[in-house]
């Protein structure tokens, strides 16, 4: 079955041979990627695919369950949640890939930087970190986001603060290993100077580690900006997004409107289900231990 | 002309269990275009005199005194950025491993561009390119493998090819740490000579750190034997091979298969070489020296010049008389 599935696959994308002949972590690759990028097409296309807007309350009745002409139900303002649904994804994945690129843009330089050069740098760095490593994600996003204020970019900043340290641990646990191989030794004996050693040398031994941490972050991002929206620090009213819902539907699922949260609910655990699968099989795929 | 001057070099490893000498007081001198190899057993500080020419001894090594001079220039007064500039065009290495001494995610073809730019800033990629194909076709590498990444290629290849690097930018020493300890015995041969042809036809000074006597003996114009840190004999290869004075040399030609004398038993020299930290006082190879005296206990011998370059430091040849 799986055999007839991947002969097929590989017929229409021939790329796909190698990803797919690796077993079950290219696998994971493959379904991840379809995952994020149906979910990326569908909020991309969603203002134009979706029935109504999203926005206009009562295009139905109020509250309806899931009917034929509303297959999504409709909210308590009577607006039409497969719209809402379709187009509610932007927020989130700006959010994630935003604090995806602070994160990558603060903390891959100063692991880098600082696992380099080593003692008290090094050291004083990992104190900063790991004190923001041991408190809760959510909390601290929630505390930087409060005082930011609401927006995109502060969500982002917010969520890119908490993961800063993940970026910074693997770069660093990795120039550490790599700075005492003998070709860095060998750069050094040919005269190269600190930053051809650190930028040319190193890095590029380090990326394939950050991408995994990138993705697995892009999932942790989707969940943490699901829950800053939800307690209230998310974006303006007049956007949609799903964790505005899953935050208003709450208030209406007492009185078994299970629809208004299902939905949204559904779809970001997708969004970070996908996310998760590429970057679980990224790391199967790129750490060599667990290569057969 | 004198290429490479060191005196009196002594270099200190200050680690908390204490102090490690790696180099005492260690003299020597090269020619242009000489051959000199530098024995020694394992942790007798032959790789860190090799490093230090380049002043490249890792971190709690210090050079506590002495003085190089290349070509008449002081390497230890120089600044950092002078420094770097000498290494790779001036003083090439070339290291142990070639398995791990090639940038894994670079092509060989970049490794090339990388360092001839590091030094030629005004070169284009394509010129550095060319140039690196010509050095690849004198070391019989096809040019089109200038695209390959490293695990592509074989140990002895890779190794070709960390000379090939060393020689770019036709430096007036190459020192070669051990370059073919992770190779086989037929792939170590043609290495050696490569790099023993490579000195001839590029006139550039070569030092083999090795710990076997026996594959420099026919290629080095000079060896220069170490022990604990200490130099022990240094001279001619031929009159080191006829004339082995230190008991210590005596002991390393003994050990060594002879074709001639293929009735004899091998023999060995007793003993294991002393722990770094805990040094015997005097001359630190007494404990096994089969002539030991008692001074020898007490007092470290002095350098007795033998005549024609060749120097010895024990007690058997003079210094014992205050």
């Amino acid at each position: 079955m799986v055999e007839r599935v991947r002969s097929m696959l590989v017929r229409f994308m021939p790329g796909l041979r190698s990803l797919l002949s690796r077993g079950p972590a290219g696998w994971m690759v493959f379904i991840g990627v379809l995952i994020v990028f149906s979910v990326m097409l569908m909020t991309l296309l969603g203002p134009w695919i979706a029935p109504y807007d999203p926005f206009t309350p009562s295009v139905g009745p109020l509250l309806s369950p899931p009917s034929s002409e509303f297959p999504f139900g409709t909210t308590r303002l009577g607006q039409d949640m497969l719209s809402r649904v379709l187009t509610g994804g932007s927020v989130m994945l700006q959010v994630a890939f935003l604090s995806a690129l602070f994160c990558f843009a603060v903390g891959v330089p100063i692991g880098l930087f600082a696992s380099y050069v080593g003692g008290k740098i090094d050291k004083s760095f990992s104190i900063v970190m790991d004190s923001i490593y041991a408190f809760p994600g959510l909390v601290l996003a929630i505390a930087i986001a409060a005082m930011l204020g609401r927006g995109v970019i502060s969500m982002a900043l917010a969520i890119a603060v908490v993961y800063i340290p993940s970026y910074f641990r693997i770069v660093r646990s990795q120039v550490l290993t790599i700075k005492e191989l003998p070709y860095i030794a060998a750069a050094k004996a040919t005269g190269a100077r600190w930053y051809t050693i650190l930028f040319v040398h190193i890095l590029p031994n380090v990326i394939p580690s950050i991408v995994v941490v990138v993705t697995v972050n892009f999932a942790d991002a989707i969940l943490t900006a699901a829950g800053l929206t939800f307690v209230g620090l998310g974006v303006e009213v007049d956007v949609p997004d799903w964790g505005w819902d899953l935050t208003r539907g709450r208030q209406d699922l007492p009185s078994g409107a299970w629809w208004v949260i299902t939905f949204p609910g559904l779809m970001i655990i997708l969004l970070a289900l996908g996310f998760t699968l590429i970057g679980e099989g990224l790391n199967e795929l790129t750490s060599p231990k667990l290569r057969k | 002309m004198v290429l490479l001057e060191v005196e009196h070099l002594t270099i200190d490893y200050k680690t908390r269990k204490g102090i490690v000498r790696a180099v005492n007081d260690v003299s020597f001198s090269m020619e242009k275009g000489e051959t000199l190899g530098l024995v020694g057993e394992s942790g007798s500080g032959k790789s860190t005199l090799g490093l230090s020419l380049l002043r490249l001894i890792p971190f709690p090594g210090v050079i506590t005194s002495g003085n190089i001079r290349l070509e008449e220039k002081d390497i230890l007064s120089l600044r950092d950025k002078e420094m770097r500039s000498v290494r790779g065009s001036k003083v090439a290495l070339v290291f142990q491993n070639p398995m791990t001494s090639l940038n894994p995610v670079k092509k060989i073809g970049e490794h090339f561009v990388e360092f001839l730019r590091t030094h030629k800033p005004h070169l284009s990629k394509k010129e550095a390119l060319e140039h690196s194909k010509k050095i690849l076709d004198e070391l019989g590498i096809p040019d089109e493998r200038i695209n390959d990444y490293p695990h592509q290629f074989s140990g002895g290849m890779r190794q070709r090819i960390m000379i090939g690097l060393a020689i770019t930018l036709n430096p007036s020493l190459v020192i070669a740490d051990e370059p073919t300890t992770a190779l086989d015995v037929i792939v170590q041969d043609k290495i050696l000579d490569l790099l023993r042809d490579l000195s001839r036809t590029h006139n550039m000074g070569l030092i083999l750190i090795t710990h076997d006597l026996s594959i420099v003996l026919e290629r080095c114009n000079k060896i220069f034997v170490m022990y604990a840190g200490h130099q022990v004999e240094y001279g001619k290869s031929k009159e080191l091979y006829r004339n082995p004075k230190h008991p210590y040399t005596q002991g390393l030609l003994r050990s060594i298969p002879n074709i001639e004398l293929a009735d004899q038993r091998l023999s060995a020299i007793p003993g294991s070489p002393p722990d770094m930290l805990n040094v015997p006082t005097g001359c630190p190879f007494w404990p096994r020296c089969p002539d030991a005296m008692k001074i020898c206990k007490i007092k470290v011998p002095p350098i007795t010049s033998l005549g024609d370059g060749h120097v010895v430091k024990c007690f058997l040849y003079g210094g014992k008389e205050p």
